[in-house]
């Protein structure tokens, strides 16, 4: 099994280009912290309100510091539950200011459904039992449309929100 | 080692050099689009 | 013996074909009368995903171990039987599909329910595909037995390999419904282990893919050579670059579920530079193909740098529609590679892009080759010959199968890196899911065709 020497350049090449990219995203993951979401924390799906993030009064967007913000939202068929305003009416966007960290945390009390903002980094599937959560930078401004991105049953197309970000 | 008569042997791996140019060649564009678009959306990734 | 053999595989892939050609055609029929999107999005998944592919190449392969190292009475006898619970199985879980009892996509994810009948069909083609590989170990043992000391024929090797590796995986499967899906759908168990059951599914799913990807190369490797009138490089970079197939394909189902809560983060990057590995065999594959059609050209009297390429049989269809799925698989590939890296995952994750690499993966490449293949084994087996007439159509069909994808994936691939999701028949707000929509209708009307026309060759 003679390698031609043509044959050696190009694997050294092509290997070489996978051992680049694994370096540049390990060092991303690892010293970066910017790992793909991979929260290990479970909940009871059937009592998803136990929890004390996911509370009634707790839903949608708080600010907890100076520029830092939580957002608890729970996914259901087929809707994504972002707590209501003032007047008790149901929240269907989210607005923060460009450049500030928010921390999504969601969850869902049936099947699996997806959370992503499309046109950021956040993606990431919501499954019963589980909670969800991925902290990330808005470094854009602009309007942002949250979907859900698995299929989760017949009206799985009607399940969005929003999240705009603003100067 | 240097002096392990480098003629021969020139013609030889010239030989099969010749051979398998295109190969080459092709083989290597598809690296560079594998390289290419891998950097293309790793730098989407970076600015979102 | 080799007549009735060739009786056998030809019935079987034409059996196949009609099938197909019902399913597709009632997909694309009955989509006016108010049928939901998703039920089709469930058979176009679960005919042209599981079981188009898995009837071709079982029945490919069977024709492969017959002509390299034999297929006695007995095994025939049992080869059918396969055959025919793979079909009832095929016939419940489609059944259950299209009177609406089970929308659950191919990957049928918890706790999403269908019947349980759906859950049996699926049990059933299992079954029935095990009896196929117990009966290609089977062929290649007896030869083994027969030719004591000779390295075992090249295809017949590669055919294993395939097998081992969609036993092993189906396993996932198996486990996954027997124990998870059908207690629970039959009401025995109330709840079901949702992030075991996706762990399960993607054990299985993702060699799946590989499942589909062999046969390609098992024709790139070794038949295509005869088609060009040249030799394969290298018998045994073949052989290697197939078992590396093997072992770096069961344990990387986890790429398919980089954005889920409940599995580590370690744990997946781990996966990730595992999946990188299942990329050195098919990067050394790239590297054999060009090489045997430019040591090809080159006999022939080719010399200027790229006369090989100019020079290569262009007008068969038999190498043309395979010749366009090793093109395809250039962007394929490539897409994969960003999809399965860890974090650069969440950009495509579950967005059209994901539709857009398995169209180039799974209907180009591998699709296309099969449509080759088709053209070589049919005429090979039923000893007639591809007509010139026939030849024209095949290379008009494969071109316009080849269009349609290519405008499809593309539109796909940019509309997913702009966020916009798979699996809904959205309309609000991204205005490319309607041209996509469009797209995908054309699609259907193609393979339509296009498999209408496969039987008569
Ligand atoms: C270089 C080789 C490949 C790599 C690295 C690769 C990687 C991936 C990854 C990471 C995903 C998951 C994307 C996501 O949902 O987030 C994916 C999806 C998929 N790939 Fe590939 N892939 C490769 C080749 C293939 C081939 C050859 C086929 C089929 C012949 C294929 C078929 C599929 C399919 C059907 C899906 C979608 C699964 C679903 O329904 O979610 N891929 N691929
Ligand atoms: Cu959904
Ligand atoms: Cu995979």
């Amino acid at each position: 099994m003679n390698l031609h020497k043509y044959e050696k350049i190009w694997l050294i090449f092509g290997i070489g280009s996978l051992a680049v990219f694994l370096a540049v995203i390990g060092f991303a993951a690892f010293w970066k912290g910017t790992h793909p979401q991979s929260h290990i924390e479970t909940i009871d799906p059937q009592n998803v309100e136990a929890h004390e993030a996911f509370k009634p009064e707790n839903l949608g967007l708080r600010e907890v510091a100076d520029g830092k913000y939580t957002v608890n939202i729970i996914a259901s068929a087929f809707n994504y539950d972002l707590g209501k305003d003032e007047n008790g009416n149901r929240v269907d966007t989210i607005r923060v200011p460009r450049g500030s960290t928010v921390l999504f945390q969601v969850t869902t009390p049936d099947v699996v459904h997806g959370f992503q903002i499309a046109g950021t980094n956040v993606n990431m599937m919501v499954e019963p039992g589980h909670i969800s959560r991925y902290e990330t930078v808005m470094k854009n401004n602009g309007e942002f449309t949250i979907v859900c991105n698995e299929y989760c049953g017949i009206g799985h197309h009607l399940m969005f929100g929003k999240v705009e970000v603003y100067d | 080692m240097k002096n392990k008569n480098p003629k021969p042997q020139h013609t030889k791996s010239n030989e099969s050099t010749i051979h398998f140019k295109g190969t080459f060649i092709a083989v290597m564009l598809l690296g560079v689009i594998m390289v290419a678009s891998w950097f293309g959306v790793y730098a989407l990734f970076l600015s979102r | 013996m080799a007549f009735m053999y060739v009786t056998f595989t030809s019935l079987l892939v034409g059996g196949l074909m009609g099938l197909l050609q019902t399913f597709v055609r009632s997909g694309k029929y009955t989509l006016p009368f108010g049928i939901d999107y998703y039920t089709i999005l469930t058979v176009h998944g679960v005919i042209l995903g599981l079981v188009m592919t898995t009837f071709f190449i079982i029945g490919f392969q069977f024709s492969l171990m017959g002509k390299t190292v034999g297929l006695t009475d007995k095994q025939r006898k049992a080869a059918w039987w396969s055959f025919w619970i793979m079909l009832a199985g095929t016939i419940m879980a489609s059944v259950m599909v299209l009177t609406g009892q089970a929308s659950v996509l191919y990957t049928f994810y918890a706790p999403l329910r269908a019947h349980p009948v759906f859950y049996f069909g699926l049990a059933l083609v299992i079954i029935g595909s095990w009896i196929a590989v117990f009966i290609n170990f089977r062929q290649l043992y007896l030869w083994r037995k027969a030719n004591k000391g000779q390295k075992s024929p090249l295809l017949a090797y590669m055919v294993t390999i395939n097998m081992i590796m969609w036993v092993i995986a189906s396993l996932g499967v198996a486990v996954s419904v027997l124990v998870l899906f059908i207690p629970w759908s039959l009401g025995y168990t109330a709840t079901i282990n949702v992030l075991l059951s996706r762990t399960l599914f993607w054990y299985f799913g993702h060699p799946l893919v590989y499942f589909w990807l062999l046969p390609a190369y098992m024709a790139w490797y070794a038949i295509i050579p005869k088609i060009i009138g040249g030799k394969i490089l290298s018998d045994s970079l073949a052989r290697l670059a197939f078992i590396l197939l093997l072992l770096f394909s069961i344990p990387v189902g986890f790429h398919h579920q980089l954005t889920e809560p409940g599995i580590d983060a370690t744990w997946k990057f781990i996966q990730v530079v595992l999946t990188f590995m299942v990329v050195i065999p098919t990067l050394m594959t790239a590297f054999s193909i060009f090489a045997t059609f430019e040591a090809t050209g080159r006999k022939k009297g080719y010399t200027t740098l790229f006369g090989w390429f100019r020079k290569l049989p262009w007008k068969d269809v038999r190498f043309l529609a395979p010749f366009i799925g090793m093109v395809a698989f250039i962007p394929g590939g490539a897409g994969g590679i960003i999809n399965a890296s860890h974090q650069m995952n969440a950009l495509i994750h579950n967005t059209i892009w994901v539709t857009g690499h398995f169209h180039l993966t799974a209907a180009m490449t591998s699709v296309l080759t099969f449509f080759g293949i088709t053209y070589w084994l049919v005429p090979h087996l039923t000893g007639r010959r591809l007509t010139p007439r026939l030849n024209k159509l095949g290379i008009i069909q494969s071109l316009t199968w080849t269009v349609g994808m290519l405008i499809m994936s593309t539109a796909m691939h940019i509309q997913g890196l702009l966020g916009g999701p798979r699996r809904s028949n959205f309309s609000e707000y991204a205005g490319g899911a309607q041209v996509d929509t469009w797209i995908s209708y054309q699609m259907a009307q193609e393979s339509a065709d296009r498999f209408s026309s496969l039987p008569s060759s």
